[in-house]
């Protein structure tokens, strides 16, 4: 860990010559063989023995180390036998050396690991019936094979006790049961960039901590909870609720940003318990944000759970029958004809859905399909033509490539916590350079302000910006990458912006687009944008000017109510009773993203698919299905009837929509023919500076607004209100 | 008050009842040292604390020791500026002080700090007494524990307490590297050696009187010659070229 912080400050201090000192590209190191029990291996050069031994299929086992954290070597639970050498060696700490034998299995190795496992117990409480990692407890597992049966310690003044730490709402501590790996530490200060915890004292006395009193303010917290190998960090949410074994695990996809991080929903009966991450090299690696970890007891609160109908000021429960009847008296009186009719498709909305809805609003003879965003009922200004005008187009593996990053409109922080620490990761690591155009945040990597506005933008990228600080090293820059965020797509100003950064791309085309980079990047934040992007999901321009008489609010809960007229006739689908529904005369009761089956497209234009992990609850139903269902009564049936015949519709609209899990790279020649059309736009850039489109973190969505530790959590970290509790008092009430 | 070493466990050697053997026969040392900040009145990071010119100059003077990219080097030297300047202790303030100058985090002073037990985190008196009662210093000359019992006695404090007045701090610290001067005690920054309970009341008496006793061997010996004289190297020492064939001399 200090040497990477050496590291960033060798790369901060020296001047602007000195980012360069670090290779751009990691070497390629030969391959060594060695002999694990006999078995011979080759791992590239400078891996540690630990990797090794996993290779040639010998487990061993580990507190400390972890393959995408620093190197501690601190728990010494991985000691090895390698012959010719004096001691038992810790594995994680050591390099593989070429021609060494190395035996993980022999009589040493074995007392060795009993010796350190005696060592770790002898101050760890006994208390693993009520602690909350217990039956998935790195300690409880290894002691099962290398602990005693007994005791050889008699401390007459007991155990080591260390106080408890509020870390806030999130994460629950319980340090006597901290056996010190640093894990912790070195994810806060590496990852999520949290420079204040750490460890103080030493020896016996060694804790860890922030010395002061205050809370881990990180989106990425949650995380410690899973590093942690005992139970001294486990989760205040899903404190108490459920032990791992009784869970049903389902994998699917995040939806509460773009990125469409990997999680494994685990869930009891028809509750979703709690949210994990899953492994993903090329999206979440193994983190996720506390949005995506912790939004999910918003699926439990607010939900429609029955059709709605509208009676004078109230809703009333009511069948599908009447509500599907009502919709369809409503549609007849409304007298809607062609463009009229507008669909709306917000954030949350499923691809199968989306594809269902463009189909029944072009049969009802409307384009007028519009998203439920800023601008989002007028053609967009980027053209969905081309797809790498709209998508993450450099990929979120990629991006650890770049060494210089221009970020237009964005707080990856907010939008995109998981790529923001892969820009920690390449700020500590490779010295990458960073700035920023738009409004200042709180960021995990330092970065040069740019401007706020538009005409910044231009400025800079006319090379205005003069010869010093980021203009030079972007000038330099082998892997130029920028960034535009989707929030300023929604502006008047976004064609203007997109027109300079077109622009400066193509002149800059060797740098830019290479056959392996693409440094043109739109970060989107919604879960269903590119997908409905995809689909071609946007009105056309004369139905962008119809007063629509018939509106159909799919997940949309961000509309500006103004856009709706008053005397439409308005049906709300979606599964929470939020913003959307008040406008509505009719709700239809729909499935959460834990409860369907269904494709999502990440900003990068990556298909994955979600997977149904509990029921929907009362009467709802899948999304798509509710619209087919109602294109029968409308007396319009689409062409489909089961998931099947869906998908492949949607496969005629876009095969990428059902190729899933691959990423689908544009050639440079058609992004410069997309990058050609966003050139020719005629805006021109006005100095109204750009606006962050999240200002809470924790509630940008139905399912986070309703989230209880969503609250919590913007409460104490947007707000900076959380009273430190005495913990301790706390946690003896709750064994009490 | 709580410091690094405490006083009840020098005193304590509890053996062990049970009939089998266990590893551990006496109960381990635990610190008495708080490794967690809490706010008080005397000690919480709105109490401003800034170097004065001189010191900031020697601040300067020693982060450019340290080559620019690591001026956290010189996070130590710093924190012991501080704690000189700030009375003898390290407040939190100090610490925030510290990291601002070095640009480093403030968790990372923090976590130097706690580590070295000669930063020390509350307020000590002027005459800051650290006597060593490591073995040798146990053993050597009257023994240390004759002297913890005579300041014990003459102040009416234990190690970890103030007196009432504030003029002394007693703490128990280990080997000090004086061992040859066996026992021994560190006051401020100067070393009173080869004690017995008679000299350690007159240093005891001289501070109180805000004086300044002659620090070394209390004893009246040189360093740490024999005390019962020279048994070799007694003549005089020869010079250059002295003993050599002619032509060098
Ligand atoms: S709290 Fe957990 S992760 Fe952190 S050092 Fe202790 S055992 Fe390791
Ligand atoms: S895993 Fe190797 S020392 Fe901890
Ligand atoms: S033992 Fe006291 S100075 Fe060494």
């Amino acid at each position: 860990m200090l040497r990477r912080i050496a590291q960033k400050n060798l790369a901060r201090v020296a001047g602007p010559s000195r980012a360069r000192l670090l290779s751009t590209t990691a070497p390629r190191q030969a391959d060594i063989t060695l002999t694990i029990d006999g078995k011979e291996v080759s791992v590239p050069q400078g891996t540690a023995l630990i990797q090794a031994c996993e290779k040639a299929g010998a487990a061993v086992p580990r507190f400390c180390y972890h393959d995408r954290l620093a190197i501690a070597g601190n728990c010494r639970m991985c000691l090895v036998e390698v012959e010719r050498s004096p001691k038992p060696v810790a594995s994680c700490a050591m390099p593989a050396m070429p021609g060494s034998k190395v035996f993980t299995n022999t009589p040493l190795v074995h007392k060795a690991r009993e010796g350190v496992m005696e060592f770790l117990l002898a101050n760890h409480p006994l208390d693993c019936p009520i602690c909350d990692q217990g039956g998935e407890c790195d300690l409880q597992d290894q002691s099962m094979r290398y602990g005693s049966d007994r005791t050889r310690f008699h401390e007459i003044t007991g155990k080591r006790a260390v106080e408890n730490k509020d870390l806030g709402p999130i994460v629950k501590t319980s340090m006597n049961r901290c056996i010190q790996c640093t894990r912790c530490v070195r994810f806060a200060n590496d990852v999520a960039g949290v420079e204040d915890l750490g460890t103080t004292g030493r020896g016996n006395d060694l804790q860890i901590g922030m010395y002061i009193e205050k809370t881990m303010d990180s989106e990425m917290s949650g995380n410690i909870i899973d590093l942690c190998p005992v139970g001294a960090l486990t989760s205040k949410p899903y404190a108490f609720q459920a032990r791992p074994w009784e869970l049903k695990k389902t994998e699917s996809v995040d939806v509460l940003d773009a990125l469409g991080s990997n999680i494994r929903v685990d869930s009891r009966g028809v509750q979703v318990m709690r949210v994990q991450p899953k492994i993903n090299d090329e999206i979440n690696e193994e983190w996720i944000s506390d949005k995506t970890r912790y939004a999910y007891d918003g699926l439990k609160y607010q939900r429609l759970t029955t059709p709605l109908v509208r009676e004078g000021n109230r809703f009333v429960p009511a069948s599908w029958e009447t509500a599907m009847e009502t919709i369809r008296h409503g549609y007849l009186n409304s007298g809607a004809r062609g463009d009229e009719v507008r669909a709306v498709a917000g954030a949350l909305a499923d691809t199968e859905a989306l594809v269902a809805l463009k189909d029944l609003t072009n049969k009802l003879g409307s384009e007028n399909t519009t998203l439920d965003s800023r601008l989002g009922d007028q053609p967009p200004v980027q053209s969905v033509d081309i797809r790498s005008n709209y998508l993450f187009n450099t990929s979120i593996e990629n991006v650890e490539d770049a060494d210089a990053i221009l970020l237009i409109g964005t707080n990856p922080r907010h939008e995109a916590a998981i790529l923001n620490s892969r820009f920690r990761k390449q700020y500590l690591h490779r010295g990458t350079e960073f700035a920023v155009v738009g409004e200042k945040f709180d960021s995990t990597f330092e970065y040069e302000h740019l401007g706020t506005s538009p005409k910044d933008v231009e400025a800079f990228l006319s090379a205005k910006g003069g010869d010093k600080g980021f203009a030079k090293i972007w000038k330099e820059a082998k892997k130029p990458l920028v960034i535009v965020g989707s929030a300023v797509t929604e502006t008047k100003d976004g064609a203007a912006v997109l027109k300079a950064v077109g622009k400066h791309v193509l002149d800059n085309g060797n740098r830019f687009l290479t056959p392996e980079w693409n440094g043109f990047s739109v970060l989107q934040r919604a879960a269903s944008r590119a997908a409905a992007y995809d689909i071609g999901f946007t009105p056309s321009s004369s139905a962008s000017s119809t007063k629509p008489k018939f509106v159909y609010l799919l997940n949309a809960d961000d509309v500006d109510p103004s856009s709706i007229p008053e005397d439409a006739f308005v049906v709300y689908q979606g599964h929470h009773g939020d913003h959307g529904a008040q406008f509505a005369d009719v709700c239809l009761p729909a499935a959460a993203y834990t409860e369907k089956s269904a494709t999502w497209v990440n900003t990068e234009g990556r298909s994955q698919m979600g997977r149904t992990a509990v029921p929907p609850p009362g009467a709802s139903r899948e999304d798509w299905k509710i619209i087919r269902a109602l294109s029968e009564v409308i007396g319009q049936p689409l062409p489909y009837d089961d998931t099947l015949q869906l998908r492949q519709r949607m496969y005629d609209i876009s095969p990428t929509l059902v190729r899933y899990d691959a990423l689908e790279k544009p050639s440079p020649e058609v992004v410069k023919t997309g990058l050609t059309f966003l050139s020719s736009a005629k805006q021109t850039a006005s100095s109204e500076p750009f606006k962050k489109p999240i200002t809470d973190f924790y509630r940008t969505d139905p399912i986070s607004r309703a989230s209880v530790t969503m609250a919590d959590c913007s409460k104490a970290f947007t707000k900076k209100d959380y009273p430190l509790g005495n913990v301790d008092e706390k946690a003896q009430a709750s064994y009490a | 008050m709580s410091f690094a070493r405490s006083a009840i466990a020098s005193t304590r050697a509890v053996v062990s009842r049970s009939g089998r053997r266990g590893i551990t026969s006496s109960s381990a040392r635990r610190s008495e040292s708080l490794f967690v900040h809490r706010d008080t009145d005397y000690n919480n990071p709105s109490i401003k604390f800034e170097f004065t010119p001189e010191n900031l100059k020697l601040a300067h003077d020693i982060i450019a020791r340290y080559p620019p990219q690591y001026k956290k080097g010189a996070c130590m030297p710093l924190l012991d500026l501080g704690q000189r300047q700030n009375k003898g202790w390290t407040s939190i303030s100090v610490m925030n002080e510290v990291a601002r100058l070095l640009e480093m985090p403030k968790m990372r002073v923090y976590e130097v700090a706690t580590f070295y037990t000669m930063y020390n985190r509350e307020p000590v008196a002027p005459n800051f007494l650290q006597l060593c009662t490591t073995t040798p210093c146990q053993l050597g000359g009257c023994g240390s524990t004759k002297i913890l019992d005579t300041i014990q006695s003459h102040l009416g404090i234990h190690p970890g307490q103030t007196t009432k007045d504030g003029k002394f701090t007693l703490i128990e610290v280990e080997c000090l590297g004086a061992c040859s001067n066996a026992p021994m005690m560190q006051i401020g920054d100067e070393f009173y050696e080869d004690l017995t309970p008679e000299t350690t009341i007159k240093i005891l008496d001289t501070l109180a009187k805000g004086e300044k006793p002659k620090p070394g061997p209390q004893s009246g010996r040189q360093t740490s010659e024999n005390s019962a004289g020279l048994t070799s190297l007694t003549t005089k020492p020869y010079g250059p070229g002295e003993f050599c064939s002619p032509e060098f001399q």
